[in-house]
């Protein structure tokens, strides 16, 4: 099998080669087939969001995915969470010399068929190739632009007391699949990674009632649990949900059990967290569940006016625990 | 087992606590206390405190191995971590608790051989693969855990590795629960019981409670449900003055334990004198290698001298809150210097440790309104 020799990364001969024949395989644009230093493009008044995120999960292919997927749904996501529709995204590729060949092949070609997906362009790039043992295998940085559409203000300041916390579906499904590839569990093949563009789903939702979605965030490394407390400290709210309202499928639940993590802390890859207006929670609600990614969403808590910077989580058996930030790792590297 | 729903879950917790309402007289206060560490995070998860009435205390006990493990143990470790010709071979959670001078997680940014292990059998491959090194298993943990490493011990002795050895500080709780007693008479009012320590050695070990201090317990699972099956027991038990061993995880618990698992125990180990952290000797609370497995004790095939006595940490409340006599935010390091992210007793070290509990399950939840 052929492999990644570091000469592929030396600017030269060989690294045209690898351009041509995996970049180029997948990554076909206008902009990008240029090959220039960057890509040139035109863009409309108003106003933009810029993300970055590096992806150097371990193993690299896991149940429903690999990284190359979560590069760019991650990327995706954190521009839809900023109310941007994504446009464009640059992918650097740094890779560990003696990867097989094969294995950057099934990563491009997810990634283009993630950007297809997402209705986005790969415009931009970099790759470089390492000595054995300096990375992973392989590990992925993506940044991404996409534009706000005018009317449209995610920020915590916006959230206030009264509002409705709507979760888009089932959490920890992204960690436990992973963790499971890595330890080598025979897990049940419904475990699957969650991970997917969010950006159609919110798109619909802002479209039809933007003005009353105060915050979105996908409750990706740190879980719910550290997402729902950050809400509460940086609007200066009180944040009451209700555990039956989450869902964590049975399989996750028992490999918790077993491993001894807590659900609200597992990272997701195709989730998101909306706090809205309480006029449009229904609306929102069936919006959502038109799509395969909130199928299952579910209003899960409201705000309040007291208990300010406190996440109360009712138990199913009825009483009260605070939630707080992640403090240690429960898993390691799963994004 | 058939898991409950979560609506039956409900149902089933509110006629539960029904029923403790029932058999509490008001104004009486009932200490009961939770010896397992897993009992004590699920009674936080799940919020059990709140609903139970005013007077009912759970207090958490010595149930947490890693907490009870002694400093004096955790500086062998260390000395032997110090050593070039050594591997030590560990579960993660020994990592950041504290020696006298510093822990397994320094030692390992110093350079120390250490190597994490999520089964002990992954022991035997590491001694194959380093011939040219000793490989030292931290042997700690109780009942549940003694069975599995008691195997491992017989299938190092099987496989006839001699670079592989064990150093022991396992803790039986048994003797634990009868050494609190005589120094706490009329402290504690019952016992909730470790479920997975039970699978092990069944009911029959817990009997003096009731025969000889007429103490009521109950053997538990671990979801809030059975626990509060459990305090019901408890308080059943008080109300008809008639002590025995509760067990409301009968699906899992057998009356006499289990036989095979307790077999290998008593082939590989025999009873000793232990020091617990902070609580000091208890009387047959130990185990040691014994017989031809005795070869496979690190302390006898490498000894070792420690070059400093080994000390406490100043402040440090560990032993009074793992006998139950103080609330973790009673000790006076609790919340200032010793937090989850920078921890300086070991009960704040483990995720099963009573102050990391109560650290990151909020402590001061109590008294606040979470209605519109």
């Amino acid at each position: 099998m052929e492999r990644v020799r570091l000469v592929h990364g030396n600017g030269g001969r060989f690294s045209h080669e690898l351009t041509e024949k995996f970049i180029l395989k997948y990554f076909t644009n206008s902009l990008l087939a240029l090959l220039h230093d960057g890509a040139q493009f035109d863009v409309p008044a108003g106003r933009m969001a810029f993300t970055t995120d590096s992806y150097v999960v371990q193993p690299i292919m896991f149940p429903g995915g690999n990284i190359g997927k979560l590069a760019v749904c991650g990327t995706v996501n954190d521009l839809a969470m900023n109310g941007a529709v994504p446009q464009y995204l640059s992918c650097g590729l740094i890779l560990e010399e003696g990867l097989p060949f094969e294995m950057l092949d099934t990563v491009l070609a997810t990634m283009a068929d993630m950007a297809k997906q997402a209705n986005i362009e790969i415009v931009t790039g970099d790759t470089k190739v390492v000595k054995k043992g300096e990375v992973d295998g392989i590990y992925i940085n993506t940044a991404g632009v996409g534009m706000i559409p005018s009317g449209i203000s995610i920020a915590p300041s916006n959230v206030k007391a009264g509002m409705d916390i709507i979760l888009s579906g089932s959490i920890g499904d992204h960690s436990i699949a992973v963790m499971g590839q890595r330890f080598g569990l025979s897990l049940s093949e419904s475990i699957k990674t969650d991970c997917a563009p969010l950006n159609h789903m919110v798109h619909d939702v802002l479209s039809a009632v933007g003005d009353k979605v105060a915050l979105m965030r996908d409750p990706t490394r740190g879980g719910l649990g550290t997402v729902l407390k950050e809400i509460a400290d940086q609007s200066q709210v009180g944040i009451r949900v209700d555990e039956s309202a989450i869902i964590v499928h049975p399989e996750v639940q028992s490999v918790c059990d077993i491993l001894g993590y807590d659900p609200l802390y597992l990272a997701n890859e195709g989730k998101v967290v909306l706090v809205v207006d309480s006029s449009v929670t229904e609306q929102v609600l069936s919006i959502m569940k038109e799509h395969e990614e909130g199928r299952e969403a579910t209003c899960i808590g409201r705000t309040l006016d007291k208990n300010i910077g406190k996440v109360g989580l009712q138990t199913a058996l009825g009483g009260i625990r605070l939630l707080d930030l992640l403090g240690e790792d429960q898993v390691p590297r799963i994004c | 087992m058939k898991k409950l729903t979560l609506q039956g879950k409900q149902l089933t917790a509110e006629a539960l606590i029904h029923k403790i309402k029932e058999l509490h007289t008001p104004g009486e206060t009932v200490r009961l206390m939770e010896v397992c560490g897993t009992h004590t995070v699920s009674i936080f998860r799940e919020g059990l405190r709140q609903l139970l009435p005013e007077g009912i205390e759970l207090v958490s006990g010595p149930g947490c191995p890693v907490c009870v493990t002694d400093q004096t143990y955790m500086d062998k470790a260390l000395a032997y971590a110090d050593r070039d010709d050594v591997i030590i071979a560990t579960f993660g959670d020994m990592l950041k608790v504290p020696g006298s001078y510093s822990s397994l997680s320094e030692a390992q940014t110093k350079g120390a051989h250490i190597h994490v292990i999520y089964t002990p059998l992954e022991i035997i491959e590491l001694g194959k693969q380093h011939p040219d090194k000793h490989i030292i298993f931290l042997a700690i943990g109780f009942e549940t855990t003694i069975a599995v490493i008691g195997a491992t011990v017989k299938a190092v002795a099987a496989s006839g590795l001699d670079n592989v050895f064990f150093l022991v500080s396992h803790k039986l709780v048994p003797p634990a629960l009868r050494a609190l007693l005589d120094r706490q008479a009329g402290h504690i009012d019952g016992f909730i019981l470790p479920g997975h320590v039970s699978v092990i050695i069944g009911e029959e070990p817990y009997r003096f409670l009731a025969e000889e201090y007429h103490i009521p317990s109950c053997i538990a699972g671990f979801d809030g449900v059975e626990i509060l099956s459990a305090v019901v027991n408890i308080l059943e038990q008080r109300k008809m003055q008639h002590f025995y061993v509760g067990n409301t995880y009968h699906s899992v618990v057998m009356k006499e334990g289990n036989p095979v698992a307790r077999q290998i125990m008593n082939e590989v180990y025999e009873p000793c004198d232990d020091i617990w952290r902070g609580i000091g000797m208890i009387p047959e609370s130990g185990l040691s290698l014994t017989g031809e497995y005795a070869t496979y004790d690190a302390e006898i095939a490498l000894p070792i001298t420690l070059d400093r006595p080994s000390k406490e940490i100043k402040g440090c409340q560990c032993g009074s809150v793992l006998q139950g006599l103080i609330k973790p935010n009673e000790c006076p390091l609790f919340g200032t210097s010793c937090t989850a992210d920078h921890p300086v007793g070991a009960c704040m070290v483990s995720v099963e440790g009573s102050c990391a509990a109560w650290y990151k399950y909020g402590y001061a939840s109590g008294g606040l309104s979470w209605e519109d």
